[in-house]
């Protein structure tokens, strides 16, 4: 293992060094950098020229010129590691150390979101195949397919800043457009559960009429002005949670599960006020992880209270109910912050932005005024970026769960009788995950790819805003920084990808 | 109302043969060709989209005036992109210029009039502009996928039939291709070629999208190498050349096919991509891309600047990927027929005939 493990390293530091070879001399011999003074004839531009060439090194030809950058990239062992300057003479490090962060929180949130959406969506679109609802997500994957990104992430701006921002002025949903949302929620719903014609009629108007009544008091309320979830309706929604996850992960059937996971939703719900008090006067990103170890370390503790075997599945069932009540909880201070967000002057009631990766009057703030800002400006790039890879999962598990249903196993795990719930989520979705581990690299390195276009519309300093510059300008050591982190995380991703499947795939055992 | 409902069971109310049958019987004396035809044809959402693709490339190509060589092709369209008639004012919404004239409404008439998709700032009709843009960006799209598909081919043929030392040395090339960041490496050169032309960049691009491709055929070329079908044809003497194109090359065309369509969606938004950020086609030339992203930040006043170049774009690729998912569904063999209600009433009633 460890063998095949260096051998690998050892090759992809060769096509590293031979795609970083091929990048800078192609970009070297295909723009000059000097280009624009040339054609200046002002006494600057010389003095210019000269600085310029003495600092980037310009006179020594690139074959020779892309081996004094890579000794600089050795200096990694040294531990001196030098990119280079970029034209302005600031060091490349600089640049991408700021860059990084931006990008990856973006590539970040939107690759999760997607995935966990996309998975869900998929299997229930083969769990139900050759269903209204299948057909509907086939469209959905192809149309998604289709769109230019550049394209979705105008018209969000369009229409969910923009547009949103002025309802938010003066916020009254018209009642035509409520009856068309829920009658779109009611067709979702009815057609995702499925099933005979009257439960399909009592799962639409259940849904249409829930969706309308919820839009209503939204609307009476002013709840957008003033958001929050508030204690009841936090008690409501962990109840339903804990019922969720239970039903998918061991079924309501199994007692000690269930109770396991209403006792976790009646903690978090009993630990509302507390958390507040702790929310206001200590809030960092430490005491939140800090609540979520707490989390974990209660569902274990109330998976032994409840069961004496097979406590696996049940302590899973109540950390996963416990994390998500939290979450709720979490919500509900970031919506209580909303009001007073929106009136800051930085934001001015127009709290959706166009622009931008963060409001610098903001960062210092308040904890949660600050991080709001943070996600107000994630919230459209990444729905952008979740819209385009979606497509690629509801697509990829759903037809790795129909390879996978049709498998002997399947069919030995229904004859055994096991309930359709275990067959499915035990057998088949866990089989089926393992070809998806070794798309995720290519789908990631997709969203990058992506992630450069997103970033240039809304505004973020990321890695992508730096390489487009790099090649506007005719910056080769910032474009090389670029290309090279972009293509380091390519080859590593691969390289796990790899590990990850025969790790989880005793049938696939790697060449030594 | 259950997460997990009971799959329906193909297999429940028929006899399994009785459902092969059916199979059967409706690949019967036919050869591969007219199989995968009539699967073709059967797949609705694929032969609109075949139809939809077709009508828009004849619609595009045939709009404006073209050159071949010296021969000159006038089209109907009565605006050419050098025209700058006057601007309209009359009618338009909220003060702004140029907008369009085709109404559809059912109400009122159908009618095109002057500038069914309106005008740009200086007044050029962008009907003519988009059926421009249009026409380049199907262009740059069939060039990819020429090249790509061409070099896949070749590439991955190689790979897989003579395998050991020049397998190796090919795959690491794959390797190598797919660790350069594709739209980087597209940008700087897009960025030269911005001066050189359209046809250069889209050479280009096809030069690096190949490698997806060439991974695909290689792993046909391993299976279907071991085949006896291809000891036999050696046994008779057949050489090299012939064992690759006349015995394997045919049993891997559906995938190869395929994965081409693939490659040409994906074509289309890649340069639309790379055009909209200003390092594919760049004025004066017009493409769909370039069009979005000239006039992205008029979008308040003058939506139709931005909505018809979005939609040609889209409709492209969707009938695109359509079209590729129709064939896949034709040329895999363990595709069957859903068997319906039908069929299974029919064979139902043929079995009970029968005993």
């Amino acid at each position: 293992m460890l063998g095949y493990i260096m051998r690998r390293i050892g090759v992809s530091v060769m096509i590293l060094f031979g795609s970083s070879f091929m990048v800078y001399n192609l970009a070297a011999y295909a723009s000059d950098p000097l280009a624009e003074l040339r054609l200046s004839t002002d006494d600057g531009a010389r003095q210019a020229i000269i600085a310029l060439t003495r600092d980037l090194q310009l006179d020594i030809p690139p074959p020779i010129r892309y081996f004094l950058w890579l000794k600089g990239i050795l200096g990694v062992f040294t531990g001196n590691l030098d990119l280079g300057m970029t034209r302005e003479a600031s060091s490349v490090q600089s640049q991408l150390a700021y860059a990084i962060p931006v990008t990856l929180r973006l590539v970040f949130v939107a690759t999760f979101t997607a995935l966990l959406f996309g998975l869900a969506l998929g299997i229930i679109s083969a769990l139900r195949q050759y269903s209204r609802f299948d057909y509907g997500m086939t469209f959905l994957a192809f149309l998604l397919y289709s769109l230019p990104i550049f394209w979705i992430a105008v018209l969000l701006k369009e229409f969910m800043a923009i547009q949103f921002n002025n309802f938010l002025s003066e916020p009254n949903i018209p009642i035509r457009w409520m009856l068309i949302l829920s009658l779109f929620t009611g067709v979702f719903w009815s057609s995702l559960f499925g099933g005979e014609r009257k439960i399909f009629w009592r799962i639409f108007t259940g849904a249409v009429a829930t969706n309308f009544v919820i839009l209503w008091a939204i609307n009476a309320t002013d709840w957008y002005l003033n958001p929050g979830l508030g204690p009841i309706l936090i008690a409501l929604l962990s109840f339903g949670i804990a019922m969720g996850v239970t039903s998918i992960s061991t079924g309501v059937d199994n007692k000690p599960a269930r109770n396991a996971a209403l006792t976790m939703a009646g903690l978090t719900v009993i630990c509302y006020f507390p958390a507040q008090f702790i929310f206001n006067n200590f809030a960092s990103y430490f005491v939140i992880l800090l609540m979520i170890a707490i989390i974990v370390v209660t569902g274990i503790a109330t998976s032994k209270i409840f069961s004496k075997i097979d406590r696996g599945p049940i302590a899973r069932t109540a950390i996963i109910t416990g994390i998500l009540a939290g979450f709720l909880i979490l919500i509900d201070r970031f919506m209580q912050t909303w009001a007073e967000y929106s009136a800051t002057d930085a934001v001015n009631g127009r709290p959706v932005p166009t622009y931008g990766q963060r409001k610098d009057e903001l960062v210092t703030g308040d904890f949660w005024i600050s991080n709001l800002d943070l996600i107000m400006h994630l919230i459209l790039p990444t729905i952008a970026l979740i819209l385009i890879s979606l497509a690629g999962w509801i697509r990829f598990s759903r037809g790795a769960l129909l390879e996978v249903l049709n498998q002997d196993y399947i069919r030995t795990a229904r004859a055994k009788g096991l309930n359709e719930r275990t067959v499915i989520t035990r057998h088949a979705v866990r089989n089926m995950m393992l070809p998806l581990s070794s798309l995720f690299v290519g789908e990631v390195v997709g969203l990058i790819g992506g992630a450069v276009i997103t970033e240039r519309v809304f505004g973020f300093q990321g890695m992508g805003t730096l390489g487009i510059k790099a090649i506007n300008t005719f910056d080769l050591n910032l474009l090389m920084g670029v290309n090279l982190l972009l293509s380091i995380l390519v080859v590593l991703g691969n390289l796990l990808s790899d590990l990850v499947y025969s790790a989880l795939d005793p049938r696939i055992r790697l060449r030594k | 109302m259950k997460i997990f409902g009971k799959r329906e069971k193909l297999t429940g109310e028929i006899l399994h043969e009785g459902e092969s049958a059916i199979a059967n019987k409706e690949t019967e004396g036919l050869s591969q060709g007219q199989i995968v035809r009539r699967r073709f044809f059967r797949h609705r959402a694929a032969v609109i989209a075949l139809i939809m693709v077709s009508s828009i490339v004849i619609f595009v190509f045939t709009a404006l005036d073209s050159k071949i060589g010296p021969i000159r092709i006038p089209g109907w369209w009565k605006w050419t992109v050098e025209d700058i008639p006057e601007l309209r004012f009359k009618d338009c919404p909220g003060g702004s210029t140029g907008c369009p004239t085709l109404s559809i409404r059912p109400g009122s008439s159908f009618g095109m009039g002057t500038h069914p998709f309106g005008q740009d700032d200086i007044g050029r009709d962008y009907f003519a502009l988009v059926m421009n843009g249009a026409r380049r960006s199907l262009m740059i799209m069939f060039i990819i996928g020429a090249v790509s598909g061409f070099i896949g081919v070749v590439v991955g043929s190689i790979s897989g039939f003579y395998g050991k030392t020049i397998d190796a040395v090919l795959m690491r090339l794959v390797d190598f291709l797919q660790t350069v960041p594709t739209i980087i490496i597209a940008a700087v050169i897009g960025k030269a070629a911005g001066r050189v032309g359209p046809i250069f960049l889209a050479l280009f691009l096809g030069l690096l999208g190949w490698t997806g491709l060439a991974r695909l055929v290689r792993a046909q070329f391993l299976s279907l190498r071991e085949m006896e079908f291809v000891d036999a044809a050696r046994v008779a003497g057949a050489s090299n050349l012939r064992i690759a194109f006349k015995h394997i090359l045919p049993n891997a065309v559906g995938q190869i096919i395929v994965v081409v369509t693939l490659i040409m969606a994906g074509a289309i938004l890649t340069e639309t991509a790379l055009s909209y950020l200003g390092f594919g086609v760049v004025a004066p030339d017009v493409s769909l891309g370039l069009l979005i992203s000239q006039y992205e930040s008029a979008f308040t006043t003058r939506p139709w600047l931005f909505w018809w170049p979005g939609f040609f774009i889209i409709s492209i690729a969707l009938c695109v990927n359509f079209i590729g998912d129709g064939l896949r569904d034709a040329f895999d063999p363990r595709q069957r027929r859903r068997i319906t209600k039908k069929d299974r009433l029919q064979a139902k009633a043929h079995s009970k005939a029968g005993a």
